[in-house]
């Protein structure tokens, strides 16, 4: 717990000044944006539903963050940065989620986030990932509360068949989900760390995946 | 040191890992057909194909080619080519010229893959080709002659 204390502080204290962090550390509440409370803080909850529920949004910190919804279009669109509009160039899903024949996602987006020089200050570089792909269309997220994103997640009908315990492994340890992370210079990482998301996650399952009404 | 494959030949690069291939193509193997648009993937002036399949060679560090086959507007072959080629001088379709061999690299891929291309399937595969001349139109009509050209 200590340990855990610590590095939310070392986090929260990077993004903002120190005495907003330990605020909000010593009062168990609000995590700052960037960050996410440990799965652990949440045993102060009581009622074991209540505490899935508050482990589950602050999960949805990272669900519904532009990074991850823009690849869980609701069109067959991806959307682009943190002002979600559609993606230019104007690509579709195709039927694998990959593109289309003659301009396929990975026609630019190669294995890793490519840093581009001799560009306006707002363009960094280019992301990447050997899996680079979009969710498929029954796994959309745009448009959706935090609610429904819970209950299709948990759906093997809109989840690519996953059991809990997958989805854990997936959320945890996929390649792709963590580019959420580490999205290439110029772009904002989801919130905290992959692990720490992985963890909340995986106490929010053991504590029943109660969804948030 | 990184080698791959340009259009048929073995070739090696070592410099900078990180150089973009655009660079490598038109500044050391001086195959200038590839063009420079906007460095950003957003314009499809590079497009080449890596292993088959399009590829924007202005934002490719070399150093992902290792091992790899690289084809551009010079190497390209085939009926695809060859009926794009056809098709293309029959209703002249480029206007500057800036951006064909871009739009070329795209229409061939998209050829090998479904011959036989829908206007939409066309749309889909050039959206990411910028004409600043707009030959869109003859664009499409070109990719629909080849098609039936290959057709027979």
């Amino acid at each position: 717990m200590k340990s855990n204390i610590a590095l939310v502080s070392v986090v929260a204290c990077i993004a903002i000044n120190a005495a907003f962090a330990i605020s909000n550390i010593s009062l168990a509440q609000d995590s700052p944006a960037n960050s996410l409370k440990p799965a652990a803080s949440f045993q102060s909850i009581a009622d074991q539903q209540q505490r899935s529920v508050a482990i589950f949004e602050e999960a949805g910190k990272v669900i519904q963050h532009p990074r991850c919804v823009n690849c869980h279009p609701a069109t067959d669109r991806p959307l682009q940065s943190m002002s979600m509009h559609p993606h230019q160039p104007p690509v579709t899903r195709g039927e694998a989620g990959m593109g289309v024949p003659g301009m396929m996602c990975n026609t630019c987006h190669g294995p890793e986030n490519v840093k581009v020089v001799a560009q306006a200050e707002t363009i960094k570089s280019i992301p990447g990932n050997a899996n680079w792909h979009l969710a498929p269309i029954e796994m959309a997220w745009q448009g959706k509360s935090l609610g429904e994103i819970c209950n299709q997640i948990k759906d093997p009908q809109r989840n690519g068949g996953m059991s809990l315990e997958k989805l854990i492994e997936h959320m945890a340890h996929d390649d792709l989900v963590g580019w959420g992370w580490h999205p290439g210079e110029g772009r904002e990482p989801v919130p905290g760390t992959q692990a720490e998301f992985g963890e909340l996650i995986r106490t929010w399952v053991e504590t029943g995946a109660a969804c948030p009404s | 040191m990184i080698t791959f494959k340009l259009n048929g030949q073995q070739r090696t690069f070592d410099g900078d890992p990180d150089t973009p291939l655009l660079w490598v193509l038109r500044d050391f193997e001086k195959l200038t057909g590839t063009k420079y648009g906007c460095g950003i993937a957003q314009c499809g002036a590079c497009t080449v194909h890596l292993d088959g399949t399009t590829r924007r060679s202005c934002i490719t560090p070399t150093s992902t080619v290792e091992g790899s086959e690289v084809i551009t507007i010079e190497g390209i072959d085939g009926k695809e080519a060859e009926a794009v080629r056809k098709a293309w001088i029959a209703i002249d379709v480029p206007q500057c010229g800036y951006c064909q061999s871009g739009q070329i690299m795209s229409a061939v891929s998209l050829l090998q893959l479904t011959p036989k291309p829908t206007n939409e399937d066309i749309d889909g595969a050039m959206a990411g080709n910028i004409c600043r001349c707009a030959t869109y139109h003859r664009i499409r009509q070109a990719i629909h002659d080849a098609a039936d050209t290959m057709e027979g």
